[in-house]
């Protein structure tokens, strides 16, 4: 449940952003959570969904979900592995780095200017990005 | 790393699409952590325990693996060679203070209510109420719960993990996160595995070895004093290094209402 926590700290910061331009309102926001975040896509959609709030009342949250990756020290072999499971697919060593799968990052924002700031055209929107 | 320009993490900065005057949409790539307002109050707190000469360790465990018990038994052993104090985090009563009281330390209870873990600014209004100047090692014990206390850093220089023999081996399997972000993980009431026949320290060993890091394991039975040793050892040691420590690096002004207590 510390995923209400996780939401209340990215609306935060998509408020500071939208404000900062004078944004009308906030049309979508990406996240990227990693299986070893210790947060939960699915939770933290939920959580979404309760605390959106003000320009980003309507807003759509798209959650990028990256594999684990782990780069092996001894032999330098790269693999996609679980988040429990942390050890070289090649040569079974231990001493393994994890290069992807522990982000809790926030990596845009759309936002909707004013309509003063010009006329509406729908081409620029995120769909493209996986939705969870 | 940011697909705008290339760089990595963690510099936090945003870049604006240029914007069509045509187009009132405008997509503003971020490269922002999510918790950085909780890192920066982190870093905050690390300073305060830099500057005063404290070794601050955060006790994690799920309810019941004996982080309580643990403290008062290390107190009893240490605290005629070191100042010790401890924050409490639960979600209700002053009872772990006062249990930690009895000993003749001081203690602050942070009762979160409802919230699962504690975060860095509950950890800094509490850190007001000490006497840090008067303290060498502070030990925070958190929310019993082996998920959310993972992701919030509270400024600590230490994380340390218990795992109680009645819990199962695969602990570390089942909550890499956590077990992972340990640097030392505690097996607690050993006393108790003449009597389990299905708890073996060497599994639990080898599960916390598949999460990829080397994190030592101390085995402990805090009810009986002298089973600790290994673990005050360790304490020992992480107090005699701590100088060599790199301190924290502050670039970050509290907001007003974090601010209040530092004034």
């Amino acid at each position: 449940m510390h995923e209400l926590s996780v939401c209340q700290a990215l609306m935060i910061q998509v408020a500071d952003i939208a404000k900062a331009r004078g944004a009308e309102a906030v049309e979508s926001i990406t996240i990227e959570v990693g299986p070893l975040c210790g947060t939960e896509p699915a939770l933290l959609l939920n959580a979404f969904l309760v605390m959106r709030s003000g320009p980003a009342s309507t807003a759509k949250l798209l959650i990028e979900c990256c594999p684990v990756r782990i780069c092996c020290l001894e032999c330098g072999f790269k693999s996609e592995t679980a988040p429990n499971r942390l050890i070289c697919g090649h040569c079974g060593g231990w001493r393994t780095q994890v290069i992807a799968g522990d982000e809790l990052r926030l990596l845009s924002v759309e936002i909707r200017m004013p309509e003063s700031m010009g006329r509406r055209d729908h081409s620029r929107n995120a769909e493209q990005i996986f939705h969870v | 790393m940011c697909k705008t320009c290339g760089c990595a993490i963690p510099a936090a900065h945003t870049h604006d699409n240029v914007m069509d005057p045509a187009n009132r949409f405008t997509i503003v790539d971020v490269v922002q952590e999510l918790l950085t307002a909780n890192d920066l109050t982190a870093t905050h707190n690390r300073k305060h325990f830099d500057d005063h000469g404290v070794l601050a360790i955060n006790l994690m465990s799920s309810p019941g693996a004996g982080k309580t018990a643990l403290l008062e038994a290390t107190i009893l052993a240490l605290k005629s060679r070191h100042r010790i104090a401890v924050i409490e985090g639960d979600l209700e009563t002053e009872n772990d203070a006062d249990r930690i009281r009895a000993c003749g330390v001081q203690a602050v209870q942070i009762t979160t209510g409802t919230a699962c873990h504690l975060d860095a600014s509950l950890v800094h209004r509490a850190l007001h109420r000490l006497p840090l100047a008067e303290i060498d090692l502070l030990f925070i014990e958190n929310v019993g719960n082996l998920v959310c206390p993972a992701s919030f850093d509270l400024g600590q220089h230490l994380n340390v993990t218990l795992l109680s023999v009645t819990e199962g081996h695969d602990k570390p399997a089942k909550y890499p996160v956590i077990f992972r972000a340990s640097d030392l993980v505690v097996l607690s009431k050993t006393d108790l595995l003449a009597v389990l026949d299905d708890f073996e320290p060497s599994r639990a060993a080898g599960a916390l070895r598949a999460l990829g890091v080397d994190i030592p394991m101390i085995h402990t039975a805090a009810r009986r004093t002298i089973s600790i040793n290994g673990w005050i050892d360790w304490l020992e040691s992480q107090l005699k290094s701590k100088g060599q420590r790199p301190a924290a690096e502050e670039h970050f002004v509290p907001t007003p209402q974090e601010a209040t207590p530092c004034a």
